[in-house]
């Protein structure tokens, strides 16, 4: 697969449709499997881990749903490469950073993404766009069963299947979703929601997952245990709380709109004309300008700006996605530059559109 | 190794576990004493369940196990990959699925605090629909793990005759419960 045309496109979590898509940006389930006659990849060899990575990527090759995946291997990217896979969420950053032989297989919609020899030998992840937990965690389903024909997945009849860390035991599930929730945030809400979703057992996580400082307003929302109850039911207890989460935000920016119009249509304005008009510009400071004007746009603030390009400029404007589409590497000082300037003739092509 | 907090020996190594994140501490006997019993009362009363995940780890040392204990428990290790129960608690990872039977009396009160549950009631594999002769459990086929050790060990130790042997186990294993050699 050439990562270039990659670079193209946007990716599912991005497209910006399904359901309640002005507020859950995507929809993922992924499982845990290991081999049962292989150590975990933390105590394998470096041959082991070879030999858990030729096994899987062959036995995958065996079944319809692998065959209609490319496999890229990891372990021979480009630095920038396997940033770029961490960008578009299809590779973890454990995985990108991790040694030895690994790999990945992504649909052409990169809806699916196999990982091999991340954590576990295999972390099979399935992603939709909007609220779609069901559809995915029925591709999921469909997916594991095949590769479990093909591979003796580790299984014990009381602890189920056997992962690496005894946090993932049991189903080796992960639901989550990715929820765009600029307006909890403002409002000052967004702790006491959190507490709240602490209580009953869900984990919360900024966007990238590194600390609870949130990138642009976007968390991730996903179950903390996962044995003891079945796929399922762990699908609903996420799925459950996600239509409470969409009701308090689209509150708060109804109240934000109601009581603080000029506030809040200034600082859409504002950061709509830096994001137009910088020089210079950090990734950490787009990501909170594009989450501002996502919500502009989406409270009728900005009229000449579509969603799905706001989504896309997400995506585009990071570190590995801006030098492929550039086609040079840059250190981060000639990045912000060429962000900046990314940004400007993103933001001047819609303006002449919009003169035409 | 030095205690995080003072200048003293570190005997008590504790991993925290918590959704996925792994935080590792290295005690002194004092410093893991107040440690402990400063989470002990954070979870709740005496007795009860400790809210925590970590808690898991750390209750079996609060309710007393001396350091000589725990130095035994730490040395535990497992016949197949060869973790001992002290590499786990520092990296937080097991080392093979065996360690699931071998430290399952260890592992039972940290899962029961991460999970609330110590029984998977989740899908199970269809091993009827592969036509595949292994049962639901897969103990019998991760038992290549510990021979394929012991080659490997033979190997280097040049002991030619033990490293054919083990070979010819893992053979016939992965014969009988794949159907085929893996390789």
């Amino acid at each position: 697969m050439k990562l270039d045309t990659l670079a193209q496109a946007v990716g599912e979590w991005l497209r910006g449709t399904g359901p309640e898509s002005d507020i859950v940006m995507s929809s993922r389930v992924r499982l845990a499997r290991n081999v049962a006659h292989f150590p975990f990849v933390s105590r394998a060899a470096e041959q082991d881990r070879a030999d858990v990575e030729k096994f899987l990527r062959e036995r995958i090759a065996t079944v319809p749903a692998g065959q209609k995946l490319e496999y890229i291997d990891v372990g021979r990217l480009e630095e920038i490469d396997r940033q770029f896979l961490v960008e578009r969420q299809l590779i973890s950053r454990e995985h990108a950073e991790a040694q030895g032989a690994r790999g990945v297989a992504i649909d052409g919609l990169e809806q699916v993404s196999l990982m091999i020899n991340e954590e576990d030998h295999l972390r099979i992840q399935c992603m939709h766009s909007g609220l779609d937990l069901r559809g995915a965690w029925e591709q999921i389903r469909g997916v594991d069963e095949q590769i479990g024909k093909a591979v003796a997945y580790a299984f014990h009849p009381r602890w189920g299947y056997l992962t690496a860390c005894p946090t993932n035991v049991g189903t080796g599930i992960r639901v989550s979703v990715m929820l765009h929730l600029p307006a909890l945030v403002i409002t000052r809400q967004i702790d006491k929601v959190f507490r709240s979703l602490h209580k009953i057992s869900l984990a919360v996580r900024g966007l990238y997952g590194e600390g609870s400082q949130a990138m642009g307003d976007f968390y991730q929302i996903s179950n903390q245990t996962t044995l003891g109850r079945t796929e399922e039911e762990l699908v609903e207890q996420v799925g459950d709380v996600v239509p409470v989460l969409i009701d308090y935000e689209r509150r708060a920016r109804e109240f934000l709109v109601r009581e603080t119009q000029q506030n809040v249509h200034d600082q859409v304005s504002r950061a709509y004309g830096i994001l137009r008009t910088a020089q210079t510009i950090s990734a950490e400071e787009t990501m909170q300008l594009l989450s501002r004007v996502r919500m502009g746009v989406l409270l009728g603030l900005i009229g000449d700006v579509k969603i799905a390009d706001i989504n896309s400029l997400l995506v585009r404007t990071q570190p590995a996605h801006l030098q492929k589409l550039r086609g040079i590497e840059l250190d981060t000082k000639d990045r912000n530059i060429e962000r900046a300037r990314y940004l400007r003739r993103h933001f001047e092509g819609h303006a002449a559109e919009g003169t035409n | 190794m030095k205690c995080q907090q003072c200048d003293k020996q570190a005997v008590f190594h504790i991993t925290e576990l918590e959704t996925g994140e792994v935080r590792e501490l290295h005690l002194c006997e004092d410093h893991a004493r107040s440690y402990l019993n400063q989470s002990e009362t954070g979870g709740g009363g005496e007795g009860e369940e400790k809210a925590s995940p970590g808690g898991a780890l750390t209750g079996p040392l609060a309710v007393g196990q001396t350091a000589d204990e725990l130095a035994l428990l730490d040395k535990k290790a497992c016949p197949m990959c060869g973790i001992t129960f002290f590499e786990f608690r520092n990296q937080g990872r097991l080392g093979c699925p065996h360690d699931y039977v071998h430290f399952e009396k260890e592992l039972e009160p940290l899962i029961a605090n991460i999970h609330g549950s110590t029984q998977h009631t989740g899908r199970r594999p269809d091993r009827a629909a592969t036509g595949s002769p292994l049962p639901e459990g897969t103990e019998e086929l991760t038992g290549v793990i510990g021979l394929r050790r012991g080659m490997q060990e033979a190997i280097a130790c040049e002991d030619y005759e033990k490293a054919r042997e083990d070979r010819d186990a893992i053979r016939a294993i992965e014969e009988r419960w794949l159907g085929a050699p893996r390789a």
